[in-house]
């Protein structure tokens, strides 16, 4: 680990917490087209977070340290994950930091965090939030890592970098069947951490179909504004490990201005594109049930231990 | 003439290996005892644990230090029976503690007796009964032989690990036990278990083909498994701390069984990763479920309940005890930046590791265990924070929760010291990797101690190219947290909290009964697994006499069985039930009977004898 990779790193976060709130705001802007609405501008979730941070600050009762701190681990883990990722360059990674595995687990623990935040107040929606958070999580929990697993057999390394440097020197394994499974199985698996169509409508609040909504319903004013800063990022920096993984290409390899100046706008156009892609598919797809969330996590599973397999039998 | 003194003939050598696992007793150990201080006084204060526990503790010791079959039995012997008394020690106050002490006791003599007929078998073929003769030996013996002394020693030591489905005695044994024994037990002694299999499988029979190791991983992925689920359904605080210990034992063998795979598809430098990986698992769940065992019994001790349907809010009333019961949660649940997450890694490395694969057994088995420690790993983070979540957080839901007071200092000072643990390996594993690579080295089969890195502050497994900074993790968050939490500060306008009422669709006021408990929390992984779990249902709607769109009173009933004693054990205990009535028949209390069948035991022997 160098000095670059922290300041690139930065340079990754910094960019991250920009864009997020704007391309939750062009999901919602091509959404609600497609509805034949006008929507609101790009900038609204921008504008709502300022808003936020000008409100109070709640405590809701019966709360204790852990619902106040929950936002800060919530968007740490997030800032940690970015950081790690190689996003805009390769060498982007905080060294050994940015592990695949170690990845999923920071994301898992501010899957945890939350829940915690949920159950704290002692509301019924909270809980109920929490409750399906976790059984989501759990069972997205063996696609992740098989997905995890079928891209580290190629590239022999679970790093981050390693993997993106590998497919980049390489570029006909970004279409190996291995790949592709994986892809799919990964494809699934961010619909349902990112908790969007069909596992999570993050625009409900129907009490019966909430999920991301019912663990945050008690807060408010700044710390609502971070847990949804959170949630923007964790979604960003998903589609972004989606970009890098399977479809590398324009990301820097050297750090050069040229190089960097290409990677960014690679970033921007692949994760822009894919959100685009992600808002079309949310209006011609309806929630899923949540008992029936489980089976579409184990085709997740399935075409990950494909994946796996496949890469022994065709190597 | 020395045989006539007792003990004499034993023999005690401490080798690297066996030093591990003393070491993973000692910690335990001294951590449970600074605990008992304050646990054990007052109205729990009991004779037999004060005598019990030391002698535990020692035969606990003595076990991996042992040198000769005969000296390890005695020893193993010594552990279960001190361990028994330990648990019927509160049998007096609460009657179910007897069953669970009969339910023990059988168990673990079974065990005991496989692990005798093993040990006795190979010695026999051996030639001798120290260790090293066997160790000479091992390798040479016919395959059947080998096979069988495997096939003892999994039952015996599975059923003293908590393996399924020889784990029944643990969810009820576990919890009847005093808190700071169950931290013992589950910290240290089942360890013991994983020692001897390694003991005997990897070092004196020197590894065996394939088949053993996926039998192992097999039982792990199905144990680890098993416990999770019925950890995360279980209402019960410390009931889901011994459901989650065959959970992490079922881990801890999936590393031990691929470390047999791969030392049979001849990969040293893999066998190592993997059973380097259990072997840091076995020291890191023992500080954990030492640390939540002992949170377990300061709530226990400050409302008298382990109902989890019954705490909540307990973190405001209990800081300490809340908080560090937290962090075992985290450290559980394999989170970074704690200890559980480093061996995990390792383990997942190791296994990942392993392809492209040298053979078809491997490229199969290895992603099914990977895909069953994913699950585990996603299920065990759904069930702590369940156990957090619903035990410290929110309001009490009931009144011995409501009063509930902090603990004495000498209860939070053995809880700190396990957390310090936790800690200390989660951020610097590299303090243990010394001793680690040595009790490596003490294995055959697996490649010479440099297979792990030992930089001062990353973990990496060398030759299979994957390096960990766990410092780095833990700084890299600490440093994220900070500048969140300085960048909200600047940006909030108003910093001050209000205190409000939680928002409740109209509703005046929020009593606990709204509140989600252990049961709805776990309600949807109890349908998802249904097959699995099989509870019996029982809803029960009363109506107003007035109408019957009225709902007077709900009752929800969900009683969920061990699935392995239903099908495997209730058979066999009917069955050896009815022998036993048949051999009450031959015994009605009369004296004239009993000389008969003296006198014909005698003619019997002089016959056969002649």
């Amino acid at each position: 680990m160098t000095v670059t990779a922290v300041l690139l790193g930065a340079t990754q976060v910094l960019v991250v917490v920009a864009l997020a709130p704007l391309l939750v705001g062009v999901m919602r802007r091509v959404r609600a087209r497609l509805e034949g609405r006008v929507g609101p501008s790009v900038w609204q979730p921008w504008r709502d977070t300022r808003k936020l941070f000008r409100k109070e600050r709640i405590r809701p009762m019966h709360t204790s340290w852990v619902f106040t701190v929950a936002p800060a681990v919530i968007l740490s883990t997030t800032v940690v994950v970015v950081a790690a990722c190689p996003l805009i360059a390769t060498q982007a990674t905080l060294g050994p930091v940015g592990d695949l595995f170690v990845v999923v687990y920071l994301l898992l623990l501010g899957t945890v965090a939350l829940a915690l935040a949920g159950l704290d107040p002692g509301t019924a929606f909270g809980g109920m939030g929490a409750s399906r958070e976790m059984t989501i999580a759990a069972l997205a929990e063996p696609a992740v890592l098989l997905a995890v697993f079928a891209l580290s057999v190629p590239a022999k390394s679970s790093n981050l970098g390693t993997i993106v440097a590998a497919t980049i020197a390489a570029p006909e394994r970004a279409v190996s069947p291995a790949s592709l499974l994986a892809l799919v199985a990964f494809l699934i698996v961010t619909l349902a951490e990112a908790g969007r169509l069909p596992v999570d409508n993050p625009t409900t609040h129907l009490e019966l179909t909430m999920i991301h909504e019912a663990m945050v319903l008690e807060y408010a004013g700044p710390d609502l504004a971070l847990v949804e800063l959170g949630a923007a990022m964790r979604l960003t920096v998903l589609l972004g490990l989606i970009a890098s993984l399977f479809i590398p290409f324009g990301i820097a390899t050297s750090v050069t201005g040229g190089a960097l100046v290409l990677g960014f706008s690679a970033f921007l156009v692949k994760v822009i594109a894919l959100g685009v892609g992600l808002a079309v598919f949310e209006v011609f797809t309806a929630k899923l049930r949540l008992f029936r969330v489980p089976e579409l996590l184990s085709v997740a599973f399935i075409l990950a231990f494909l994946a796996v397999v496949v890469s022994f039998f065709l190597s | 003439m020395d045989w006539l003194l007792p003990l004499s003939g034993l023999q005690l050598v401490l080798d690297p290996l066996g030093a591990w696992f003393v070491l993973i007793v000692a910690i335990v150990g001294v951590a449970a005892s600074v605990y008992g201080v304050g646990y054990a006084s007052g109205e729990t204060a009991s004779r037999p644990v004060q005598v019990a526990l030391p002698v535990f503790i020692a035969a606990m010791l003595l076990v991996p230090a042992a040198a000769s079959v005969t000296s390890f039995l005695v020893f193993w012997e010594l552990m279960a029976l001190s361990s028994l008394v330990l648990v019927l020690s509160e049998h007096r106050s609460r009657p179910e503690v007897r069953g669970a002490g009969l339910w023990y006791a059988v168990m673990t003599h079974l065990g005991f007796l496989a692990v005798l007929g093993g040990l006795a078998f190979f010695a026999d073929l051996a030639g001798g009964q120290s260790f090293s003769a066997m160790r000479a030996a091992g390798p040479g013996l016919s395959g059947l032989a080998r096979a069988a002394v495997f096939a003892l020693v999994l039952v015996g030591f599975g059923s003293k690990a908590g393996a399924v489905p020889l784990h029944v005695w643990l969810p009820r044994a576990h919890p009847e036990a005093p808190s700071h024994v169950s931290a013992l037990m589950s910290g240290a002694m089942v360890k013991l278990g994983i020692y001897g299999l390694v003991r005997v499988v990897l070092d004196l029979l020197g590894g065996g083909p394939a088949w053993w190791g996926i039998v192992v991983v097999v039982v792990g992925g199905i144990s680890a498994l098993f416990g999770i689920l019925h950890a995360m359904v279980s209402s019960d605080l410390k009931r889901l701390l011994a459901y989650s210990t065959t959970e992490n034992i079922g881990i801890i063998l999936v590393g031990v069984g691929a470390a047999m795979l791969f030392g049979a598809a001849g990969s040293p430098v893999l066998a190592a990763a993997v059973l380097a990986a259990a072997l840091l698992h076995s020291l890191n769940h023992a500080l954990f479920k030492g640390l939540l065992f002992m949170g377990a019994g300061s709530v226990l001790h400050a409302t008298g309940t382990r109902d989890l349907d019954k705490m909540g809010g307990l973190l405001r009333r209990m800081p300490w005890t809340g908080a560090l019961f937290g962090l075992g949660a985290v450290a559980i649940a394999a989170l970074p930046p704690l200890n559980g997450f480093v061996s995990e890694w390792l383990l997942l490395q190791g296994l990942v590791r392993s392809f492209p694969a040298s053979n078809t057994s491997i490229a199969v088995m290895v992603p099914i265990a990977l895909g069953a420690i994913a699950l585990t790993g996603g299920l065990a983070a759904a069930a702590f924070v369940k156990a957090f979540g619903v035990g410290f957080l929110a309001m009490p839901r009931s009144d011995e929760a409501a009063h509930a007071h902090e603990s004495p200092w000498s209860m939070r000072t053995g809880m700190a010291l396990l957390a310090a643990g936790c800690v200390a390996l989660g951020v610097v594993p590299s303090l243990v990797l010394t001793l680690l690579a040595h009790a490596l080295s003490a294995v055959r089969g697996v490649a010479a101690p440099d297979a792990l890195g030992r930089d001062s502050w990353q973990l990496s497994v060398s030759g299979v190219g994957a390096t960990l900074a766990p410092l780095l993790v833990a700084v890299a968050l600490v440093v994220a947290f900070v500048g969140v939490a300085v960048a909200a500060r600047v940006a909030t306008r108003h910093p001050r909290r209000r205190t409000a009422d939680n928002w409740g669709c109209g509703r005046v006021g929020q009593t606990p009964a709204m509140e989600y408990n252990a049961t709805s929390f776990a309600e949807p992984v109890q349908r998802v697994f249904d097959d699995v779990l099989r509870p019996d249902l029982d809803l029960q709607v009363d109506h107003r006499t007035e109408s019957s769109f009225f709902v007077d009173r709900v009752r929800y009933q969900a009683v969920i069985r061990d699935g392995t004693e239903q099908r495997i054990y209730d058979p066999v205990i009917k069955y050896v039930r009815r022998w036993g009535e048949v051999a009450r028949g031959i015994q009605n209390g009369s004296v004239h009977r009993y000389l008969a069948y003296g006198l014909v035991t005698v003619v019997v022997v002089l016959v056969v004898a002649r």
